[in-house]
């Protein structure tokens, strides 16, 4: 079976995954990190922090902020960016809850940056 | 050889001062003699003086005996004095009577002791130190009964007599009890001293309820205080608004408005009719109309009266207080007087910047001839409750020819109004917004014509110029006669002078060498922001650290609130402590987290969002996203069956390294998330739990083989190790905990340089602690000996309690010792079995819920989201 990279694909429920906490989903390429924040807003990023590849589903959730567990790099659920003096970028992908289910899309969404 | 100090003059009535102001080079001593109007024995006095003083010069002699100074009270008057006065030479041998039982400290933080969010020790001014290195003889608990003008001597009721020639009396004030009916049962306190404090504390620890008399200053901090404490509190107050000295009645209303939403119960026009008691203790009150409120103590806070009768007893003069002049003199020229004791210009104070002004009035006439004189300014006043900012300077009664301007803000709970007489500004009241006080106050001083921006006056200073707020910038505005700390009298010219003569560069610094923000510390910001101008890019922010950037408290300030506002959750104590962010960081989370562990043990449910991903998964994270497992071997004793378990695992998950670790044990490097929970199935079921490698909490108790196989061995090191292992496993702590015994003084387990180490030797067992070697490198400290093993588990087992209750997040045990001092933790730990023997009940209390291994719980299911993905998608293969 063959999945197109802009299909949305349901992954779990949102009971799956602990508020401030992240699951992981692996494809055959990478691993995406799925967040549930204390809000129940969810984000998935490539679990892959810029500066050392730490796996940012193992990181600590505050806000809508994640600290990688290997360097405390403080990156962004929304943009993926790094925050505060460091700079990178993580991959952002589209994510959706719908009657409690999550699905989320191969394709990185392009964000536009200031 | 000449002893200047027993000189005694006559006296007459018309007595005018003639000051002889002699410096003798060879002592660097002053003498300030005073002595009536043409006595032919003053003539002689001063011949012989210059005779005296020429012999000096010569070689011949010197001054060996200092003059003796009396201090009566050792407050913060007499305190600042003597600072004063040592900073002027040491023409003085002092003694000190006290009759509290302690050294000199800041009364006025004592409401942040009520409340828990400062200790005793944090309000010292003066330690023991202090006393010595000036050397100065401190009778404590000695309360002077008796002054003998004539002979000049005081006595105290203890029986200690002492001759002065010059007497400091610094009795300070005494707090006023409403003498009616009850007013002598037990739980009816005051609110005064360190003892009032503690007492208050202890009768909040009880729970029930309070009644507060007195709706004033120190009524309702001590109101707040207790409320804080968890206790009901009613607040009686017999004027129709709070405060009715400092406020006006809008501002009042706010304050009761804040007051009332925490709870607490303000009744204004209410006048104490009696006190019930039952068995001699209180009960309730009744007031009045009637009403009668059930309580369990009862907090007097009417007001203060001047502490007169030793100096009326010696027949000085006394009206309200002791009168003095405005050089700080009482009707005996040998005789001053500072502080709330005093009145001076026909007023008596209770704030403390103007007993900081006697103080250096004081001490200038006591150093010699001076025109030092002490000048009525207007004092701003500030109620010490968190959360509740009011301000208020000068006079704000209304009246024909006064004006007002008032902004008020229903919304965010402001208030601001400036009273102003003829263009100038006489008084202000602040509430909520408070930071325009100081410029204010700085006009209302200055008398500055305000006619100017008086439309705009109210907006603040910031308006003045339409930019925006920069503290900086209002700094670098202000002069240099701009008044920075109230409570001392320092000017930003002081400050300024100051560090660049001696080259200050810190906080601690600035506060030691010009007391600017040594006292309230509300102006802590405006001093640091003259020192940043002043300093530029060489000015570094104080050492004491926030937790983090979501806080403006430092850990100890945070673990002290946990315990004192009872905060049992995360989200409480960012609440209650006013967190910055919503919801922390990576740093202050894990932090808050083991504080609520430690502190709460059975009823806080740990967060594991707010652990790091190592104690969330119980391994240790690798670079390459793997993980390390290391299986507990207590003491560092293996069996045949626990290694086969071992080499089958790593065989069957095939584990790229095993490795002999520095704490006696063996890691497994190289796990994949997914394959922990097996690994540990198979690792519990060869008898093996987690080894804590991961934890900041107890990782290992390193051993040598001891008296068992080694011809040197003194005791059985490896089994002690063993019980010690087993008494603290699981224990989490502020930094990982590591431990060795070694058998003897040859020391192979290296127990010399752990976190805790025993050495055994013939007699028994030495402990030791605050040991290093990683980063730093530092010998342990001997905490003392014992004889048996069981008081060596005791020992250790409080001495861990005690630096999980008080270390800070990740400081390890060295530097939590190099903090408190050893000899402290000494006393605590070793000299005082009481506490002992406290701490280590509540460690076994706190073990029955931690030792628990994590490993089986997660490999019955508990927490599987962690080590399992959401979904594995890869077999969908996702289309070019």
């Amino acid at each position: 079976m063959t999945v197109q990279d802009n299909q949305w694909i349901t992954v779990g429920i949102l009971d799956d995954i602990p508020r401030q906490g992240a699951r992981r989903v692996i494809t055959n390429t990478k691993t995406i990190a799925v967040f549930r924040t204390s809000q129940d807003a969810v984000y998935a990023l490539e679990d892959r922090c810029p500066f050392k590849n730490g796996p940012l589903s193992a990181g600590i959730v505050h806000g809508t902020t994640v600290s990688c567990p290997l360097t405390n790099w403080v990156i962004s659920l929304e943009t993926g960016e790094a925050q505060g003096a460091d700079v990178g970028k993580t991959g952002v992908f589209p994510v959706k809850v719908e009657g409690g289910c999550i699905s989320l899309c191969l394709e990185e969404k392009q964000l536009q940056t200031a | 050889m000449l002893t200047l100090s027993r000189v005694k003059m006559p006296r007459h009535n018309d007595v005018a001062d003639l000051h002889i102001f002699a410096l003798f080079e060879s002592a660097a001593t002053a003498l300030h003699v005073t002595f009536s109007k043409g006595q032919g024995c003053g003539a002689e006095f001063m011949k012989h003086l210059v005779s005296q003083r020429a012999k000096a010069k010569m070689g011949h002699g010197y001054m060996t005996q200092k003059l003796k100074l009396v201090v009566v009270g050792n407050g913060m008057a007499p305190g600042r004095m003597l600072e004063h006065l040592f900073d002027a030479g040491d023409a003085y041998d002092v003694t000190i009577f006290n009759a509290e039982p302690r050294v000199n400290y800041d009364r006025i933080m004592l409401s942040p002791v009520l409340s828990g969010e400062k200790s005793f020790d944090d309000i010292i001014i003066h330690d023991d130190a202090w006393y010595k290195d000036n050397g100065i003889t401190l009778h404590m608990g000695a309360k002077v009964s008796k002054i003998d003008r004539e002979a000049k001597t005081v006595t105290s009721e203890n029986g200690i007599t002492e001759s002065y020639d010059k007497l400091v009396l610094a009795t300070g004030s005494d707090p006023f009890i409403i003498p009616c009916p009850g007013h002598d049962l037990d739980g009816v306190l005051a609110y005064r001293d360190l003892d009032d404090t503690n007492a208050m504390r202890d009768a909040a620890g009880k729970g029930g309820s309070a009644v507060v008399i007195g709706g004033g200053l120190l009524g309702l901090e001590a109101a707040a205080g207790l409320n804080i404490l968890g206790m009901d509190v009613t607040v009686l107050h017999l004027m129709p608004t709070l405060m009715e000295r400092q406020l006006d009645t809008a501002a009042g209303y706010l304050l009761e408005k804040e007051l009332e939403s925490r709870g607490i119960d303000i009744r204004c026009k209410s006048n104490t009719k009696q006190i019930i008691g039952a068995d001699g203790k209180v009960s309730g009150v009744e007031l009045d109309d009637g009403t009668l409120i059930k309580c369990d103590i009862v907090v007097m806070a009417v007001g203060i009266r001047p502490n007169v009768q030793l100096a009326k007893d010696a027949g000085l003069e006394v009206n309200r207080g002791i009168v003095t002049t405005n050089g700080m003199q009482t009707s005996d020229p040998d005789i001053l007087s500072v502080g709330e004791c005093v009145e001076v210009g026909g007023m008596v104070y209770g704030l403390v910047a103007p007993l900081y002004q006697m103080a250096k009035v004081a001490a200038s006439h006591l150093t010699g001839p001076s025109d030092a004189a002490f000048v009525h300014t207007e004092t701003p006043t500030k109620l010490k409750v968190t959360g509740c900012d009011l301000y208020s300077v000068g006079d704000f009664a209304e009246g024909d020819d006064r004006e007002d301007i008032v902004l008020r803000d229903a919304k965010s709970g402001t208030y601001k109004r400036v009273i102003i007489q003829d263009n100038k500004i006489i008084g202000a009241v602040l509430y909520g917004a408070v930071d325009d006080g100081g410029w204010y106050n700085e006009m209302l001083k200055s008398g500055e014509d305000i006619s100017e921006m008086r439309d705009t006056l109210i907006f603040g200073q910031a308006f003045q110029g339409g930019g925006a707020v920069d503290p900086l910038a209002m700094v670098a505005n202000m002069s240099d006669d701009a008044e920075i700390c109230g409570c001392n009298g320092i000017t930003k010219g002081t400050i300024v002078s100051k560090i660049n003569a001696m080259g200050l560069t810190t906080l601690a610094e600035v506060r030691a060498h010009t007391k600017a923000s040594a006292s309230c510390g509300t102006c802590t910001g405006l001093v640091e922001n003259v020192m940043a101008l002043t300093l530029g890019d060489d000015f570094k922010l104080p050492d004491v650290e926030t937790m983090c950037g979501c806080t403006t408290h430092d850990h100890g300030t945070v673990r002290r609130m946990i315990k004192a506002k009872e905060l049992k959750t995360i989200p409480a104590v960012m609440q209650e402590l006013e967190w910055s962010t919503p919801e922390g960081c990576a740093k202050c989370r894990p932090a808050l987290n083991y504080y609520l562990v430690a502190d709460w043990p059975g009823e806080y449910v740990d967060d594991q969002q707010s652990r790091f991903i190592n104690e969330r998964v119980h391994a240790n994270i690798q670079k390459d996203g793997t993980y390390s497992v290391v299986p507990r071997m207590f003491g560092g004793i293996t069996t045949p069956n626990e290694l086969r378990a071992i080499a089958d695992v790593a065989d069957k998950f095939a584990i790229p390294t095993v490795k002999v670790t520095g704490g006696q044990r063996i890691d497994l490097l190289g796990v994949k998330k997914d394959d922990l929970i097996p690994v540990w199935k198979d690792l519990n079921d060869a008898g093996m739990v987690s080894g804590a490698a991961y934890a900041k909490g107890l990782r290992t108790v390193k051993t040598c083989v001891g008296s068992d196989w080694c011809r040197f061995g003194t005791q059985d090191s490896t089994g002690l190790g063993i019980k010690l292992e087993r008494l603290l496993w699981g224990a989490w702590s502020p930094a990982k905990l590591k431990l060795a015994v070694s058998g003897c003084p040859r020391n192979c387990s290296e127990s010399t340089c752990k976190d805790i180490g025993i050495v055994c030797v013939d007699s028994g067992y030495e402990i030791l602690y605050g040991g290093a070697a990683g980063l730093h490198i530092q010998g342990t400290t001997k905490l003392g000996n014992v004889e048996t093993e069981e008081e060596v588990l005791e020992y250790c087992g409080a001495l861990t309690q005690y630096y999980r209750e008080t270390g800070f997040y990740l400081e390890r045990i060295y530097k939590w010792a190099d903090r408190l001092g050893y000899d402290h933790v000494k006393s605590v730990i070793y000299d005082d079995a009481e506490q002992r023997k406290a701490y280590y009940e509540r460690f076994l209390f706190s073990q029955t819920f931690a030792q628990v291994d994590p490993w089986a719980e997660r490999v019955q299911g508990a927490q599987a989201h962690e080590f399992s993905p959401l979904a594995d998608i890869s077999s969908l293969e996702a289309a070019e």
